[in-house]
């Protein structure tokens, strides 16, 4: 019988416990190689566009206590693995954190551990975390706008839902799976798509009618996107040929939001392939509407300065662009939030900034 | 009457009670909670100085009773020398009298302003006379007084004075009630006396507090303080004052003799010097010095050259002392180190002599997160006030501890940490910042003797920090190679169904130490040492290894198994040959003689990498911190950054 992804997926786990098991039976030290995870690590895939990791590793090995915990819970979680696989079940990330209680001395302190690690699993094998039965939770970022999807719902059945007409004022939530054998397009009419920070601004553009108007589907990042997220606005992009315009605050860490969307995040750069839209383009708040809007602002504190200077180090805000970006924030010492621009009115953001802006990169 | 004269009359009869009212802040009675430590500082460190002049052991009983709400009862009793009869009414009844000032040496009783100061203010506020005892060893009977200072003519007024059988062979005993309040914690009596037994461990104190309280600080030295050499002023170290009161009491009938009899350091020539600089004839009668001529003398002796003061009348305390003092009194926190206390040479500031002392505890029960406590003493007398604007307080400030292993914020101010610091500072003339001799002024010689101090005790610490951390990462690797390999191995073999791997080659890799560790049983006046060995390196280890004892004797038929013992040099050889890896040797002996709990030894080791040895130093020499810091680097090296 053919195995299926998730056999597969478990076959290559068991490869690095193999490795693991032949170093201590040659009685040396037991290690495990992954690349380093870090901004200096990071290369340009000429091919693909996006950012991934380059060939700087980094060594756990049972030498230290930090790294023997690591490798011991790489094991925990590896068993877990295979009984779930073997069982048929499936689990969220919180479980497999809350599950890792029962493991003595091999329990995570937080989740952001268990995630890493669960992540560390995908680089070494080149699998996806779904793969080895782990999801993330919804994370309730949302679309509105004229497009239509049809989705298999729990029951098993395909449902179409227009992002207009079939949802409320929240839009339509995008499930954590948005691959095609769960989600499809099946149709839509729009020019562009606009992934904005802030709810706050969502629900602006949402009240002032901008997705009719702009011919636009409007997606609520929430945040620092989600994978799901990203990879839907990569979906859109890819196989509608649709714009993507990124709108956040002005701020570094609204600058990192676009990266993320754009050129892949430092945490999964092993997935940028799969996550990252290079031709996403940003549209604002830059450090030059903060002047030329004469934006209302706030000081930058001591972590937004490290923030932006760390910016000027990496890779991925290695274009003059950024730079002159992140240097005139610097220079301001301010930063401004997207809502700033309600200083003119509810409407200037529909009527007179975005218009510019788009007309600007001329769609 | 004529109004100036009138005046005049009335300034004379300002009464002594009136400037010590206005004076109160200065004298140091600004409060009737500091009175009370005033008062018990004055009475102890003058029977502290006295039996120190007779080389008595001391033995002082403080007693304070409530007589009334706000009204105590101070009592201290020694065993000191006692006061001849004839001097008791100057002593206690004569207000600011007796200050020795034509011959220096280091005192207790130049930080205070003299017992007739507490009488005056216990004389003011309750109306009570003081009442001593006293005994000299010479004579059969003593003595009772009871006194009351004539505030007018600032002169004893005996209401008593009568032989009275004392059943003690000579000492004082001084009974005053004062207006006071009696506390407990920070700034208080008790703290004052801690302190005080912490620089005097040679002496016993006893103290009894008002609520019941019963403290004993019983002596661990048992050889009497041998007093400082008296000396005649260093012609740098004296003022414009001074020298005019030097001139009118000399007996010295001409300038050359009273330069060289009255001061130290002056030669026959010298003074020609001097006097010819000064343009001053040598056979001048010094009683019929002018201002002038004086000015032109102090002059003439920055402008010659004088050797620096002798140290002769300086009394550091020394580290043996220090040391056995802080163990007595702060034994109880169960420091997990105590430093070697420094003792620095002796230094000079404008022609006085000092030394400084440094002391450090640190670790066990002291709390890890509170600023460091300082303890600050001059010629052995604990400073209580005035912290903040202390030399010895800024010295500890400027320092950046981070580089020694303790926390502080920006790498200056007081530093963080399970730690005690012990300051004394010890000279003829301690630079008191004000009057009320409550903190050292930062002169820069004393500043800079106080920071090498500090340092010299600081490297201990970071290198005893450096000790423990390498214990730690130890502890740890047992923990890893015992509870965290084993389930690695036992997981691994469990998803790939496959027999547990044979782990110890893995262990020896990971651990790649010879670990030699001291267990001690401690029994009364002996302790029974057992020491393990284990190798846990991947191979066979041989060497040699030393055991040096830190006290008492080593019981030479209880060596197991037979080592080599150097009657001379006291230590005990073991070879160790071939020791298998994951294999350990136990040795022990016994030690005898002893006063107290056995410390811990030392070991050496000799013929193998010190790297690869936790436990033992590597011999011979000093204590190779380099070594140690390639083992926490090495650790640290694999370190790379991981977002």
């Amino acid at each position: 019988m053919e195995k299926n992804r998730y056999e597969l997926a478990l076959e290559s786990l068991k490869d690095i416990v193999k490795n693991i098991y032949e170093q201590m039976e040659m009685g040396e030290i037991p290690s495990m190689e992954l690349p380093a995870r870090n901004k200096y690590n990071i290369k340009l895939d000429l091919k693909s566009g996006v950012w991934k990791y380059g060939d700087s590793k980094i060594t756990r090995t049972a030498k230290k206590i930090d790294g023997a915990y690591t490798l011991l819970r790489t094991m925990y979680m590896m068993d877990f693995i295979r009984e779930m696989v073997e069982e048929n079940k499936s689990s969220t990330l919180r479980e497999l954190y809350y599950i890792s209680e029962g493991w003595d001395l091999a329990k995570f302190h937080t989740q952001d551990e268990s995630n890493k690690l669960a992540e560390d699993l995908e680089i070494i094998t080149k699998f996806l975390r779904e793969d080895f039965k782990l999801r993330p939770e919804e994370d309730g970022a949302t679309v509105i706008g004229n497009i239509t999807f049809e989705e298999i719902n729990r029951k098993g059945n395909p449902q179409r839902i227009n992002c207009r007409d079939d949802v409320g004022d929240a839009g339509y939530a995008i499930p954590y799976n948005v691959e095609k054998e769960k989600l499809k397009i099946i149709d839509y009419d729009a020019d562009f798509v606009l992934a904005i920070e802030t709810g706050g601004m969502f629900d602006r553009l949402v009240e002032n009618g901008y997705d009719e108007k702009a011919r636009s589907i409007l997606v609520h990042l929430k945040g620092q996107p989600a994978r799901s997220t990203r990879r839907l606005l990569k979906r859109l992009n890819e196989e509608l040929n649709l714009p993507i315009l990124v709108f956040t605050d002005g701020d570094p860490w609204s600058f990192r939001i676009y990266a993320s969307v754009a050129y892949g995040a430092i945490k999964t750069a092993h997935l940028s392939e799969y996550l990252a839209t290079p031709t996403a383009e940003f549209i604002g708040i830059t450090a030059s509407d903060i002047v030329n809007y004469d934006l209302p602002t706030d000081k930058l504190n001591d972590k937004d300065i490290q923030a932006l200077n760390a910016e000027l180090t990496d890779p991925r805000f290695n274009t003059q662009f950024w730079k002159n970006e992140i240097e005139l924030m610097l220079k301001l010492g301010r930063k401004a939030e997207q809502q700033a621009l309600a200083k003119y009115g509810l409407n200037y953001v529909t009527d007179v900034y975005l218009p510019e802006k788009v007309s600007e990169l001329g769609i | 009457m004529d109004i100036a004269e009138d005046l005049a009359k009335k300034q004379k009869e300002i009464s002594i009670a009136e400037f010590f009212e206005k004076n109160k802040q200065i004298l140091g009675f600004d409060s009737p909670q500091k009175a009370l430590v005033m008062a018990v500082k004055e009475a102890v460190d003058n029977s502290l100085d006295a039996c120190e002049d007779a080389r008595i052991l001391p033995e002082i009983y403080v007693t304070i009773e409530r007589v009334e709400k706000d009204e105590y009862k101070l009592t201290v009793e020694d065993n000191g020398p006692g006061i001849v009869r004839r001097e008791v009414p100057k002593v206690f009844g004569q207000f600011l009298y007796g200050s020795r000032f034509h011959a220096v040496r280091q005192t207790r009783g130049q930080q205070g302003i003299g017992i007739s100061a507490v009488v005056l203010y216990g004389q003011l506020t309750t109306g009570k006379p003081v009442k001593i005892e006293t005994k000299i060893a010479s004579e059969d009977v003593g003595y009772v007084f009871e006194i009351l200072i004539d505030t007018i003519k600032n002169r004893a007024n005996v209401l008593r004075e009568e032989p009275a059988i004392l059943n003690k062979k000579s000492g004082v005993k001084i009974e005053v009630n004062l207006k006071a309040k009696y506390v407990k914690g920070k700034q208080s009596v008790i703290d004052y006396l801690q302190n005080t037994a912490i620089v005097n461990p040679h002496a016993t104190i006893i103290f009894n507090d008002p609520d019941g309280l019963k403290i004993k600080y019983e002596r661990v030295w048992d050889q009497p303080i041998e007093p400082p050499k008296e000396t005649k002023p260093h012609p740098l170290g004296v003022e414009i004052g001074e020298i005019m009161k030097i001139a009118s009491l000399t007996n010295a009938k001409k300038i050359s003799t009273f330069l060289t009899g009255e001061f130290s350091r002056i030669s026959n020539n010298l003074a020609m010097e001097i006097c010819k600089i000064s343009g001053i004839d040598s056979e001048k009668d010094p009683k019929k010095l002018t201002l002038n001529e004086i000015k032109a003398l102090k002059d003439a002796f920055t402008k010659v050259k004088i050797l620096p003061p002798s140290s002769e009348s300086l009394s550091p305390i020394g580290d043996t002392l220090i040391k056995k003092g802080l163990k007595n009194v702060l034994g109880e926190l169960r420091p997990s180190f105590y430093s070697i206390p420094v003792t620095r040479n002796p230094s000079v500031y404008s022609g006085n002599p000092f030394v400084v002392e440094v002391g450090l505890v640190y670790g066990g029960n002291i709390p890890q997160d509170e600023p460091v406590k300082i303890l600050r003493f001059a010629n052995r007398v604990p400073l209580l006030y005035q912290a903040g604007s202390c030399a010895l307080t800024r010295a500890v400030e400027s320092i950046d501890w981070r580089k020694y292993g303790l926390e502080q914020r920006g790498g200056q101010g007081i530093p963080v940490g399970p730690m005690i610091i012990l300051i004394h500072i010890g000279s003829t003339r301690v630079p008191y910042t004000s009057e009320a001799k409550e903190a050292i002024a930062e002169i820069p010689e004393i500043m800079n003797e106080l920071d090498l101090a500090l340092k010299e005790s600081a490297r201990q610490i970071r290198t005893f920090l450096i000790k423990k951390e390498v214990k730690t990462k130890l502890t740890e690797k047992f923990f890893l190679v015992q509870k965290i390999l084993p389930k690695i191995a036992e997981k691994s073999s469990i998803i790939l169904q496959k027999p547990v791997p044979k782990l110890e080659p893995v262990i020896t890799k990971i651990m790649n130490v010879v670990w030699i560790d001291e267990k001690i049983e401690q029994n009364k006046g002996s302790a029974k040492i057992k020491v393990s060995v284990s190798n846990f390196t991947p191979e066979k280890k041989s060497f040699k290894l030393y055991g040096d004892i830190s006290e008492g004797k080593i019981e030479v038929k209880s060596i197991k198994p037979f080592g080599n013992y150097d009657e001379k040099n006291d230590y005990i050889l073991w070879e160790i040959n071939d020791l298998e890896p994951l294999k350990e040797i136990n040795l022990e002996f016994t030690v005898y003689d002893l006063k107290s709990e056995y410390g811990e030894s030392v070991y050496y080791i000799e013929g193998i990498n010190p790297v690869y040895v936790v436990g033992a130093e590597p011999l011979p020499g000093d204590w190779n911190i380099e070594a140690l810091r390639s083992i926490i680097e090495e650790e640290e090296e694999e370190e790379n950054g991981e977002e």
